[in-house]
């Protein structure tokens, strides 16, 4: 095997031991091994990579992570200016260009046998898979939730040593000593004197000042802007209608295009006729394409409807599929795979096997659970545009890993990274699916057809939705002991689904073998702050060959659901009420019976409901994050209706809590939107979903009403963004048990029972 | 084909059957109404025809008969239509990609309910798809807008 093999593969075993729950978040320095990036125009001072101020008193902090949704440039935004004493309206907030210097710290890269300097293609890819996959995090990469954990030391530090260096050039100016000067409002003012100066005024002297190396902080308590909700930046341009979007872009003597890849995941045409869409008006060329995510055809247009129009008249037999065609197929795979055993437990307490071995059969629960593939279905559908000229690749995208993207790009176009620029764009939703680089891939094949034209290709909603990479499906096993008070003594989950890791990197590096277990099969399962005295979670790898992604929180997006629900069989099959079980077995955790508590007084747990009402309850630990959720369902003449949604998590720190309860709602609609009624099923080999028609999210009419509680008693700063998502869909399950009397254990719940 | 876009009158050189969504985002260049399913599913492209909201998507261009308003031409950074503010008020938009197409369903259901109840809005907004569940704020802002209007 090469060199770069082994080293690759090494690390992902190593990656593969490492504990989530508690991220590295600890001590980064802003001041980077890595180049900075920033190139400072006429007048402007570059203080790193993450502070510009101009003599003209503008100043400009990067936000190296791409806004999504999540607040994300605001909060990073929030970070500077509380050090660098400015209000947030008086900054700007940029992206940033493609660097590594923007590396995302926040995940498990600590973990990995790379020294942090080394910021070779492969091992930031490997650090990435790892990180990134792991907790959809990483990189300059925006995911995992881990965006502002990253950023709260190293953003900080950033405006402190900026204030700082901004201080120092001040003295000088005026001669005095530097501890007499005091800043406030990008104002610097020397107090006893009476004199003043603008940040603008010795923006260029100070950036040649020394930058301190690790300047102090500011205590928690004198803070004025960070735990406060903020007005985030980026609201003007989306109630304007600006275009801010990857779709959006548009650039001179542009063209258009789309694509259609082969519905037989990573299969190739066999024969195919182009003549027809050749002679589509506005077409401009159909171009075959072969790419390490599947073959198929590109599409260079006048307009967007016109590539479409062609892309649907490519007359075209696709070869067949390299995994089982069906889903009745696909089932019967996860089934044997469990049948077969030999799993790797990632948690392993107490005896098993001896639990088991005389257990009465009055005191055993046993019961077989699934979820379904599932598309991420982001509202802005995929797409990029490329530009290939004199020798240089251009890309805009909206994706989550630029760094990578960029490094596959330039791979593919046979151009050296040093002469590809990616630019960022906002994304219309990431949620793990702009991790991938697919969109990029193609927009850079079509650039190099283009003759020197840059291409804006947009994929159709048909195409996003049918070519994943999708959230795995799995299938899980489950039995439980229960002891004499009605406590589980031991609970044993084996769950077995495609490994999201092994996927993502042989996507990225299909030549590097994988043969690891894969954490993020069991995430959301084997790390829960329970204490069972037998608590064993298995991971069964099952390779189906189906492409599969990170969708918002990943792992723990299904196995909340096996792990919850089956935790709510074990309570009403012992006769103790759900939230009295999670107490109990909760207790070492303090920080996890706090939600379970106050999520209870939310919603008036116990209280008496009327007839045909009913509430169940869920709880997830997830990226840092302690959630607890309980969702109220009442039976109507046209279905069920979630008529109410409590929301308890604790995330140590809420930098911006209005933001963090948007996230929450957000997680939590999500997650209701996949557990009422997503599936992506196949049939022939291809996905038989295709739009919102038969490929629906939870509507304003089906919305239910919201409390939500943050919590901050959790020692650790947790993420945000996906954390709402593990807890929705068992708390729902559960409910519709207290109401029916009907255990569902397969998502959706729509295969049971009809929403209102 | 001559088109009435936000009280311009444009030329446009397409094919009667182009989608007005393309016609405006590929030809005239209005990027404000969104593309995100092309089968009238999500309300992404959602534009007013003579002050009627209609799925710009599935609407061929040929078949315009009337002026046509994008969220653009509802208000602009320093004049912001009172929709648009309720919106900024709320802190509404996530991604924002549905957010045009939001506003544009809420401009028009408060133009024929001025004081609508959860039900009007829940009939009004169910065609807008919205992936990152702004609903609740959205519901918030529809109500605020409509009290905004009502004193104005
Ligand atoms: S794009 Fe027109 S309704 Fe979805
Ligand atoms: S704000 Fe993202 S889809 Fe609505």
């Amino acid at each position: 095997m090469s060199r770069l093999g082994t080293i690759t593969r090494r690390t992902l075993l190593v990656g593969a031991a490492v504990v989530a729950g508690g991220a590295a978040f600890g001590y980064y320095s802003y001041r980077r091994p890595y180049e900075n990036p920033l190139e400072a125009d006429e007048g402007e001072a570059v203080f790193n990579p993450f502070v510009k101020i101009g003599a003209d008193n503008s100043i400009t902090v990067i936000a190296p992570r791409a806004e999504m949704g999540q607040g994300v440039s605001t909060t990073l935004a929030a970070l500077v200016a509380e050090e660098l004493d400015v209000e947030l309206g008086a900054v700007r907030v940029e992206h940033g260009p493609t660097s590594w210097a923007y590396y995302n710290a926040g995940a498990m890269e600590e973990s990995v046998p790379f020294a942090f300097y080394n910021d070779s293609a492969v091992a930031q890819f490997v650090r990435d898979s790892i990180g990134v996959v792991g907790r959809i995090a990483g990189v300059q990469s925006t995911g995992g939730s881990a965006t502002i954990r990253d950023g709260y030391v190293r953003m900080r530090k950033a405006g402190a040593a900026a204030r700082i260096m901004l201080t120092a050039a001040a003295a000088k100016r005026l001669g005095v000593p530097a501890d007499e000067i005091g800043s406030a409002n990008g104002i610097l003012t020397h107090e006893v004197s009476r004199r003043s100066l603008t940040y603008g005024e010795v923006a260029l002297d100070a950036a040649s000042e020394e930058a301190p190396d690790d300047p102090p902080l500011r205590d928690r308590s004198q803070w004025r802007l960070l735990g406060k909700s903020q007005k985030r930046v980026d609201m003007m341009d989306k109630v304007t209608g600006a275009p801010i979007f990857g779709i959006d872009m548009r650039q001179p003597d542009m063209l258009f295009g789309t694509v259609r890849m082969s519905p037989r995941l990573g299969a190739k045409p066999v024969r195919s006729d182009v003549t027809k869409a050749e002679a589509v008006p506005g077409v401009v060329k159909v171009v075959p394409l072969d790419t390490s995510y599947g073959g198929g055809f590109g599409v260079i247009a006048e307009n967007s409807w016109a590539a479409f129009r062609a892309a649907d008249a490519i007359d075209v037999e696709w070869g067949d599929a390299s995994y089982p065609s069906d889903s009745e197929t696909i089932d019967r795979m996860l089934r044997d795979r469990l049948d077969e055993g030999g799993g790797s437990a990632f948690r392993d307490d107490g005896d098993i096997e001896g639990s088991f071995a005389d257990a009465p059969a009055d005191q055993v629960v046993a019961a077989e659970y699934s979820y379904p593939f599932l598309a991420h279905a982001c509202m802005e559908p995929m797409n990029a545009t490329a530009r290939r000229k004199d020798g240089k690749l251009e890309l805009w995208a909206p994706c989550q890993m630029p760094t990578i993207t960029r490094w596959l790009c330039s791979g593919v176009a046979g151009i050296d990274q040093t002469d590809v620029t990616l630019t960022v764009t906002s994304m219309g939703g990431g949620f793990g699916r702009r991790l991938e680089s697919d969109f990029a891939i193609y927009a850079t094949l079509l650039a190099m057809e283009a003759d020197g034209r840059p291409v804006n290709v947009t994929w159709t909603r048909e195409a996003d939705t049918r070519h994943g990479p999708f959230r795995p499906a799995a299938r899980g096993r489950f039995r439980a002991r229960l002891g004499d008070d009605g406590l589980p003594v031991a609970v044993d989950m084996d769950i077995a689904a495609p490994s999201v890791t092994r996927s993502f990197v042989h996507r990225g590096l299909p030549w590097v073998p994988m043969v690891m277990p894969d954490k993020i099969t069991v995430d959301g399962a084997w790390d829960q702050p329970y204490t069972i005295p037998s608590y064993r979670v298995s991971a069964l790898d099952a390779d189906l060959g189906i492409p599969v992604a990170s969708w918002r929180s990943v792992g723990a997006s299904g196995n909340g659901f096996f792990h919850e629900c089956f935790l709510d069989e074990i309570a009403a099959a012992g006769g103790v009420d759900p939230i009295e079980l999670r107490r109990r077995l909760m207790a070492d955790y303090p920080t996890a019976v706090g939600v379970v508590d106050k999520v209870a007084e939310m919603s008036g747990w116990g209280e008496q409901l009327p007839m045909g009402k009913a509430k169940g309850v869920a709880f997830t630990l997830a990226f840092g994050g302690w959630v607890a959720e309980v969702v109220q369902v009442a039976d109507t003449p046209d279905g069920i209706r979630i008529e109410k949604v409590w929301a308890a998590a604790d995330i140590g720190l809420a930098l911006d809590p209005g933001i963090v309860e948007a996230q929450i709602v957000s997680g939590v609609i999500y997650g209701l939107s996949a557990a009422m009624g997503q599936e992506i099923t196949f049939a022939d080999g291809m996905v038989v979903q295709s739009n919102f028609h038969d490929f629906d999210a939870m509507r304003m009419h089906q919305c239910p009403e919201f409390e939500v509680a943050i919590l901050e008693n959790s020692p650790k700063m947790g993420g945000v963004g996906e954390i709402g998502t593990p807890p929705a869909a068992p708390a729902l399950a559960n409910a519709i048990f207290a109401l029916t009397g009907k255990r569902l254990r397969d998502l959706p719940l729509s295969r049971e029972v009809k929403f209102a | 084909m001559q088109i009435t876009i936000n009280g311009n009158v444009r030329e446009l050189d397409v094919d009667p059957e182009m989608p007005l969504l393309w016609a405006l985002r590929d030809v005239a260049g209005v990027l404000g109404p969104k593309f995100g399913c092309g089968i009238a599913a999500c309300g992404a492209c959602t534009v007013f025809i003579d002050g009627q909201p209609v799925r710009s998507c599935v609407m061929p261009v040929g078949q315009v008969s009337g002026a046509v308003t994008t969220i653009e031409g509802l208000g602009e950074p320093d004049a912001l239509h009172p929709v648009q503010q309720a919106w900024i008020d709320e802190q509404v938009p996530q991604c924002g990609y549905c957010q045009a197409g939001q506003i544009m369903s809420a401009v028009a259901l408060l133009a024929e309910i001025p004081n609508p109840t959860d039900e009007d809005i829940d009939k009004a907004m169910s065609g807008n798809l919205c992936r990152c569940g702004t609903y609740p704020r959205i519901r918030a802002a529809v109500k605020r807008a409509a009290r905004s209007m009502g004193e104005a």
